[in-house]
């Protein structure tokens, strides 16, 4: 054996473990899941093949589309904000001296570090109508607050600044990013007169847009599956309806519902293969735009 | 990326002249004043959740910092009324494991792709950086099909398995630092007679360290927080990890009526307080961790 053989063998003998999983884990079940979908298996009885029957299903499905729009409007409202107030946060602490910029870049970390079971209770309780600390805030400047958790429109809204909290991961990422800008660009444009505006929006914008995508991406794709906090507070006991909670109802929390809970596994394929969708497409577009609004260094 | 020596931004402002010094003095104390308040912001509703967690129960919504009595016996009454010493152990072991098994595997996955050069380099890798973008609700219902096949579907199994194929950052992350090793490193061994495995176990291995325990950190965090899984998969209480107990607290506890909060509080605490502890001892790794995800885009 040549020592070229031997060492592409000895390769894929490394990549192995990782050649399996992406065959067991992830391709296998992506095939499978898209065979399912046209299906109406559940677990229990025999399948049957229904063709696209589980399609024209969701297409008239209306809690497809509550919790679509529901999803939507969150991850709308939620990726900007927590874009626009990490990297408020992320250039403040650019300016401060480097240890007391650790020191802060730790306190904003920890909340994302905080189980999403216990940032759902959180929300429960600080944002209750009645008792919750929120709103004894917003009466403190004479505002009434609404009901966050009851109040069918207020809830998104509230999930939103709730999610806010949890921005650490992208404080650090454009702390990163903009400590990498080089100091000279500022000072030319300093001396050329430009604003402190014109700066941001001439230097810091173009020089962090890679973290900025990258963080857009993510973000929405994590938003777009938003599960465990919102779950936590509003499904699963025994009082709360199994159908109920419309105005909280997340598009991940109605096809675990369909495939968990009600056991139609085919149905609930079809979901996921949509969801799929949806996020291959929002993420190409976004790919897209990228490109008339990210700077590489190295082009 | 060219310009990655060491930036001059994070020197302190105060190396401007002199007559600067007013205007300079002023912004510090805006900065200082925007980052304390925002501190605040993130910090309070930690100090609520504790301290409301240790008031009698009329007084868990005053929303005053410093309890007026104090009600330690909280937790006594969630530690009798739920398994929450066997959740805790679940979850250290469920964590453990997912934790060390994508670690290990990670990294062999990643050595394969730093070392060696081999046909379908670049395409299999391209594919492994694909597979970050999958949202896991695709593959959710095949994966639970397949446990339920092996008869592990309502074990704890399936909350870490998956993990021993390695996982598509943290090969990526690891192979980055795999990269920095000099090659020379590598031939010298292999001169002396070192197999490939020993080129991974004895010199990467032991020289990227931190990128291993970034992995680990990582996925000890994910793994912990995770409420999904065990939602699918653990039916049986005595196995339910401490986010599925803390669900189960909640439902039991803090329905309307006769709502004890003050139980469903504790449960939060605790749920929290080994994450905040783990963060306190390996802060760096996390904060390496979070950076190195924004520099792959």
């Amino acid at each position: 054996m040549t020592v070229r053989r031997r060492e592409t063998w000895a390769a894929y003998g490394f990549l192995s473990p990782w050649i399996v999983g992406f065959l067991v884990f992830l391709a296998g079940p992506m095939v499978a899941s898209l065979v399912l979908s046209f299906t109406d298996y559940d677990v229990l009885t025999s399948t049957a093949f229904v063709g696209g029957e589980n399609y024209r299903m969701l297409l008239a499905d209306p809690k497809v589309r509550t919790s679509l729009a529901n999803t939507m409007f969150y991850t709308v409202l939620h990726v900007p904000l927590t874009m626009a107030v990490a990297l408020g946060l992320a250039m403040l602490l650019a300016r401060a001296g480097r240890r007391s910029a650790g020191f802060f870049r730790t306190i904003f970390y920890l909340p994302t570090i905080t189980p999403k079971v216990a940032v759902g209770v959180l929300f429960l309780l600080l944002f209750n109508g009645q008792i919750g600390l929120i709103n004894e805030m917003l009466g403190w400047v004479g505002i009434n607050g609404p009901d966050w958790t009851s109040d069918g429109p207020w809830i998104k809204p509230g999930l939103v600044l709730m999610s806010a909290w949890s921005l650490g991961s992208t404080v650090i990422i454009y702390l990163a990013a903009l400590q990498n800008v080089p100091r000279d660009l500022y000072e030319a444009a300093e001396m050329d007169g430009a604003s402190p505006w014109a700066r941001f929006r001439a230097v810091t914008v173009p020089m962090i847009s890679g973290a900025l995508f990258f963080t857009l991406i993510i973000n929405t794709i994590s938003s777009l599956q938003t599960f465990d906090e919102v779950y936590t507070a509003f499904f699963g006991s025994a009082n709360q309806q199994t159908y109920g909670n419309d105005a909280a109802l997340f598009y991940v929390i109605y096809l675990f519902q369909q495939a968990f809970q009600f056991l139609h596994m085919g149905y609930a394929s079809a979901l996921a293969w949509l969801l799929f969708l949806i996020i291959v497409l929002i993420t190409l577009v976004q790919v897209r735009l990228s490109r008339r609004f990210v700077y590489y260094e190295s082009e | 990326m060219t310009a990655l020596q060491e930036p001059q931004a994070r020197a302190p402002v105060d190396t401007g002249a002199p007559r600067h010094s007013g205007r300079r003095q002023r912004h510090r104390w805006v900065l200082w004043t925007a980052l304390s308040a925002a501190a605040v912001v993130f910090v309070y509703p930690f100090a609520w959740l504790v301290s409301a967690s240790l008031k009698p129960r009329p007084e868990v919504f005053d929303n005053v910092l410093v309890p007026r009595h104090w009600a330690p016996e909280n937790y006594a009454t969630i530690w009798s009324a739920a398994p929450v010493f066997t959740w805790m152990v679940n979850s250290v072991v469920v964590a453990l494991a997912a934790a060390a098994a994508v670690t290990v595997s990670s990294a062999i996955v990643a050595f394969g792709f730093a070392y060696f050069r081999f046909p379908g380099r670049n395409l299999l890798f391209a594919s492994v950086i694909g597979t970050m973008m999958l949202p896991g609700a695709v593959t959710m219902i095949p994966t639970y099909l397949i446990w339920n096949e092996l008869g592990l579907a309502a074990t704890q199994v399936p909350l870490w398995a998956s993990n021993l194929f390695g996982s598509a950052f943290y090969i990526f992350l690891i192979r980055q630092f795999f990269l920095g090793v000099p090659r020379e490193l590598f031939e010298a061994a292999r001169v002396d007679g070192a197999g490939y495995w020993r080129l991974f176990w004895r010199i990467a291995v032991p020289l990227c360290k931190p990128a291993l325990i970034v992995a680990f950190v990582f996925e000890l965090r994910a793994s912990w927080s995770d409420l999904l899984k065990p939602l699918i998969y653990l039916r049986d209480p005595a196995l339910f990890t401490m986010p599925r107990g803390m669900k189960s607290i909640l439902d039991q506890f803090g329905q309307a009526g006769e709502a004890q909060w003050e139980v469903v509080l504790a449960g939060a605490v605790l749920t929290t307080v080994p994450m905040i502890i783990a963060f306190f001892l390996c802060q760096r790794y996390f904060v390496e961790g979070v950076a190195t995800q924004g520099r792959k885009g």
